[in-house]
């Protein structure tokens, strides 16, 4: 049994997603920076992809300079306050304090980035005065991290930004993928409205970019694209049963959780399919919306999953079981699923086989299949001259593709990594854009 | 944005933040690094008479989570030959024009005085600070804090100095002294141009209880040393605004003691510095903390409307005033928040044991939040000084703030008190327990 009721309200969602990150107090904040040792060269700020000055930061909110803290956090991660708490700190900047080499708890760097950084959004204070315009438009595709992060700095360097989203919201997956006990969508668009109000960036959303006609327009109005359009949908994992009623993509599924909550239907008996952070952030979410069993099933050995540790630390701390070396044969069903036909497997020669007449069954009424997002490859090969690498935008070191018009960033082109990888691209793709349009 | 450049006693700077004379100003090396930081200045290490060092030389007074709240010193003036740091400074100087170099000086005869002013000038010191305040070694020698704690001397070899100097010089006073008016007082009427303060203080860190040597440790024996660091802030502070208030005073202060953070140089400022100097948050953190020193330091100033360091300097001097001036009408008591107390009774047991007995418990149940007794309470501050949630206890007024009445204005109506039931001396309406209750069982008992 879950220790999950299903949240039959919105607070009752709120409580079983409970923020495992929440905001610092003033003390708390001031105990904890007062921790810092302000490392020289510190190893936390060469672990952080925007490169964040964290000692810095962290004695501005010891002495009290809170705004400057959130200054010198913007400095370097438009999406300072999201960061905060999506980013998988115990792998990057935490992970790196040397206090863990003393076996003392690291700095939380990722809750005293929130508290700093939401100070100046309360207060909506502005940190920056833009250059002045240049007379140069740059169009955004994607209004994610990589795109909006692009905005911005564009707009720092005088540049009139419009952004086309094909979605109704700012900020990209970390609005409709991140995990709801990791940040509420209040407080990611409350960062969005900020930057908006801040660096006067347009966005029309519901404008998706699509075909060629699209394409030209913008290169016709427009001095240079940034491309941050992500993944795409969830692959196929080709197998019999796919399509059956209850069979979900897991990026489809998180989507319409954190856009519906209660209203999400979650099975009873749940099996999630795969072995990265999106299959972990699938399992917990299930449990915390009330499923009563639900199976992880990955078909390599535990140690081989791609998700992080505490990834899989936190779907098994809600209820979530692992099944191991199991490979999906079947979605089982007439119109809706009743189960999933497994498979045993071991690895020989770094491949996976399956073991003769190990065949087995799990009973379940729904399968979330979380085995990776397609890359946006027919898209992408309208543009000419864009080269792809394994779907992934083939750029320079300032984000430039093939194409010199278009420079791309973020899942896009790094294949999917994190909201703080996005965002440091899309910084320095904006920087490239400037140098471009100055030759 | 606050303009940040001073001209201090006509050495101009980018911004008041000094590096003070000490090891982060040994080399022509580190000064450069910490210009290129943002370093507005630096004082260079004392030059002088040939010395030797020992090994070891610092030791440090760590406060609970915290290393080095003081540091201590026996480490003499600088060890390097003269001809190689003139010819850095020369360097230096070169490199960056517009940022202050002043060579620290400290010699013993007049000649060996002109020589040594000649030579720093020479190679293009912007200024000099002598240094009258080294509390260890040098004053062993008859230099340092032996100068600096003889008015009468310290005038004479000031008046030596300006025989020749052609840049301003700065006085730097020892806190090892009674009254540190006296010697500014001489640095000025000796012709010096400014005063820097504080050096080193006096001190012992601590005895190492194993092998009952005293630390810094020297082959089984040490000896007394020089306290910095923020430890000694509030003793820096004191004589900055001693100084800053002496009346008719004209030479400009540079502050120095304890300064870690931005906050700190500005309080030095607000008590009459025009320059600060750092030098053990220096050698704690490097010169990196110089981007916190200008960044708060800025930001501040826009947010007070501080244009200038100038409209900033001594701004709260008009509020420091001697005891005798504070209104003794006004009367504030302290307050709970009873939804922010953590219930640690860290409050009621500071008040019960150190202070007035002013703090109840309810001693119901589960009920660990204590309550003022307001009449007890003399308003001592000492319970929110404690109290480990901020802004929990407050101290609220209770005067009606219309009454002003000062000691001094008492004396000269000659109506200082004679008894004890003056409504402000201790025996009027305060309640003591019984002797007996201070006995009664419950106190400690758990742990006898
Ligand atoms: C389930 C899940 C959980 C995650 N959890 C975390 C986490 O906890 N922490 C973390 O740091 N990262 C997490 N990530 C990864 C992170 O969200 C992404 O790496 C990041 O959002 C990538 O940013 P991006 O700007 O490249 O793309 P996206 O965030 O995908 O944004 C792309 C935007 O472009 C729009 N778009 C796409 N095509 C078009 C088009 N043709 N025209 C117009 N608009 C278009 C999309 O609608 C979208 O808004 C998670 C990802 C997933 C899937
Ligand atoms: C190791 C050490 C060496 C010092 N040497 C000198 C010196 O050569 N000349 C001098 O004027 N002051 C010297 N000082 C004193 C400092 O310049 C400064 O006045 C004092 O440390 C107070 O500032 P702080 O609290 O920022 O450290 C020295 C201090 C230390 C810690
Ligand atoms: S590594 Fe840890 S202690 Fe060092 S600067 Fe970074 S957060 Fe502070
Ligand atoms: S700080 Fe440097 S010089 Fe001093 S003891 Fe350590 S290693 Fe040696
Ligand atoms: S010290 Fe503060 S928190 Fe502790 S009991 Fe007293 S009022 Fe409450």
């Amino acid at each position: 049994m879950s220790e999950y009721g299903k949240p039959t309200t919105e607070k009752e969602f709120d409580a079983n997603f409970e923020q495992i990150k929440p905001l610092m107090n003033s003390t708390e904040a001031y105990y904890e920076s007062s921790r810092c040792l302000y490392c020289f060269d510190a190893p936390c700020v060469t672990a952080c992809p925007t490169g964040i000055d964290i000692p810095q930061f962290i004695r501005q909110i010891n002495t009290q300079n809170i705004s400057g803290a959130a200054k010198t956090i913007y400095d370097s991660n438009y999406f300072g306050n999201a960061c905060g708490k999506v980013c998988p700190t115990e792998v990057l900047c935490e992970g790196a304090c040397v206090y863990n080499h003393q076996d003392v708890k690291p700095i939380e760097i990722g809750r005293l980035q929130n508290f700093a950084t939401d100070a100046v959004i309360e207060r909506k204070e502005h940190l920056y005065q833009l250059a002045p315009d240049t007379g140069k438009k740059i169009a955004v595709i994607g209004a994610g991290p990589a795109g909006i992060a692009c905005a911005c700095e564009l707009r720092l360097l005088g540049h009139a930004v419009e952004i086309f989203e094909a979605k109704a919201k700012p900020s990209g997956l970390t609005v409709y993928g991140v995990a709801p006990y990791k940040i509420l969508n209040e407080e990611v668009l409350k960062e969005m409205n900020y930057l908006q109000e801040q660096f006067g960036y347009t966005v029309h959303y519901n404008k998706p970019i699509t075909g060629k006609e699209d394409l030209s327009k913008l290169e016709q109005d427009f001095d240079a694209v940034f491309i941050g359009i992500g993944l795409g949908e969830t692959r196929s994992i080709r197998i019999d049963g796919e399509n059956l009623k209850n069979c979900v993509g897991a990026t489809e599924f998180i989507e319409e959780l954190k856009m519906e909550h209660l209203k999400t239907p979650v099975g009873k008996r749940v099996i999630v399919i795969g072995g990265g952070n999106t299959a972990m952030d699938a399992a917990s979410e299930a449990a915390r919306m009330g499923a009563e069993h639900v199976i992880l099933a990955y078909r390599r050995a535990k140690r081989e999953m791609g998700a992080y540790e505490f990834e899989y630390d936190l779907a098994k701390a809600v209820g979530v079981k692992g099944v191991f070396n199991a490979q999906p044969l079947e979605i089982l069903g007439d119109h809706e699923v009743v189960g999933v036909k497994f498979i045993r497997t071991k690895v020989e020669n770094g491949k996976v086989v399956s073991i003769p007449d190990t065949e087995f069954t799990e009973a379940c009424d729904m399968v979330v299949r979380a085995t990776g997002q397609a890359k946006q490859e027919t898209f992408l090969a309208q543009i000419d001259g864009l080269e792809l690498d394994w779907g992934k935008i083939k750029v320079n070191a300032h984000f430039q593709t093939t194409n010199p018009k278009y420079f791309a960033g973020g899942d896009a082109v790094n294949g999917g990594a994190e909201v703080v990888n996005a965002a440091a691209h899309g910084k320095v793709a904006a920087k490239g854009i400037h140098a471009y349009l100055k030759n | 944005m606050a303009d940040l450049s001073i001209n201090f006693a006509g050495i101009k700077a980018p911004n008041p933040f000094w590096l003070a004379s000490a090891p982060p100003t040994n080399s022509g090396y580190q000064v450069m690094k910490a210009f290129d930081a943002g370093w507005g200045g630096a004082v260079w290490k004392t030059l002088g008479v040939p010395v030797v060092n020992v090994s070891s030389r610092y030791a440090a007074t760590n406060y609970g989570g915290k290393r080095m709240a003081g540091l201590n010193n026996i480490e003499l003036i600088t060890d390097r030959p003269l001809a190689d740091n003139l010819r850095e400074i020369e360097e230096v100087k070169k490199r960056f024009p517009d940022h202050a170099v002043i060579a620290s000086l400290m010699v013993e005869t007049r000649e060996q005085w002109h020589q040594i002013v000649r030579d720093a000038e020479n190679a293009g010191a912007d200024g000099l600070e002598l240094n009258f305040g080294c509390p260890h070694g040098m004053c062993e020698r008859g230099m340092g804090s032996a100068v600096g704690q003889e008015p009468n001397v310290l005038k004479t070899i000031v008046g030596w100095v300006m025989e020749v100097a052609k840049t301003p010089v700065i006085v730097k006073l020892t806190p090892n002294i009674t009254d540190i008016t006296v010697p500014a007082i001489a640095a000025q009427e000796g012709g010096a141009d400014a005063i820097s303060m504080i050096n080193t203080i006096q001190s012992l860190i601590g005895v190492d209880l194993d092998n009952l040597v005293p630390y810094p440790y020297v082959d089984g024996k040490s000896t007394n040393g020089g306290y910095c660091g923020p430890a000694v802030k509030p003793i820096a502070l004191n004589m900055v605004k001693n100084c800053a208030q002496i009346p008719d005073y004209k030479l400009p202060i540079s502050g120095i003691g304890g300064i870690e953070n931005w906050k700190d140089a500005a309080e030095h400022i607000l008590l009459g510095a025009q320059s600060v100097q750092v030098c053990t948050a220096v050698m704690h953190y490097g010169f990196g903390i110089i981007r916190d020193l200008k960044s708060g330091l800025s930001r501040y100033m826009d947010e007070k409307g501080f244009a200038t360091i100038d409209d900033m300097v001594g701004k709260a001097l008009p509020n420091t005033k001697t005891w005798e001036n504070l209104n003794l009408k006004y009367k504030v008591v302290a307050a709970i928040d009873e939804d922010k107390c953590i219930g640690c009774q860290l409050c009621y047991t500071a008040c019960e044991d150190g202070a007035h007995q002013a703090i109840g418990l309810s001693g119901e149940g589960e009920d660990r939040i204590p309550h003022i007794i307001e009449d007890n309470c003399v308003g001592c501050n000492l319970c929110s000084l404690v109290c480990p949630v901020e802004e929990c206890i407050t101290m609220e007024r209770r005067d009606d703030g219309k009454e002003h009445t000062t000691w001094k204005e008492r004396s000269a109506n000659n109506n200082i008190p004679t008894t004890f039931n003056d409504e402000l001396a201790g025996g009027r309406g305060h309640w003591i327990p019984k002797p007996e209750e201070a006995l009664k069982k419950g106190h400690y008992d758990k742990f006898k």
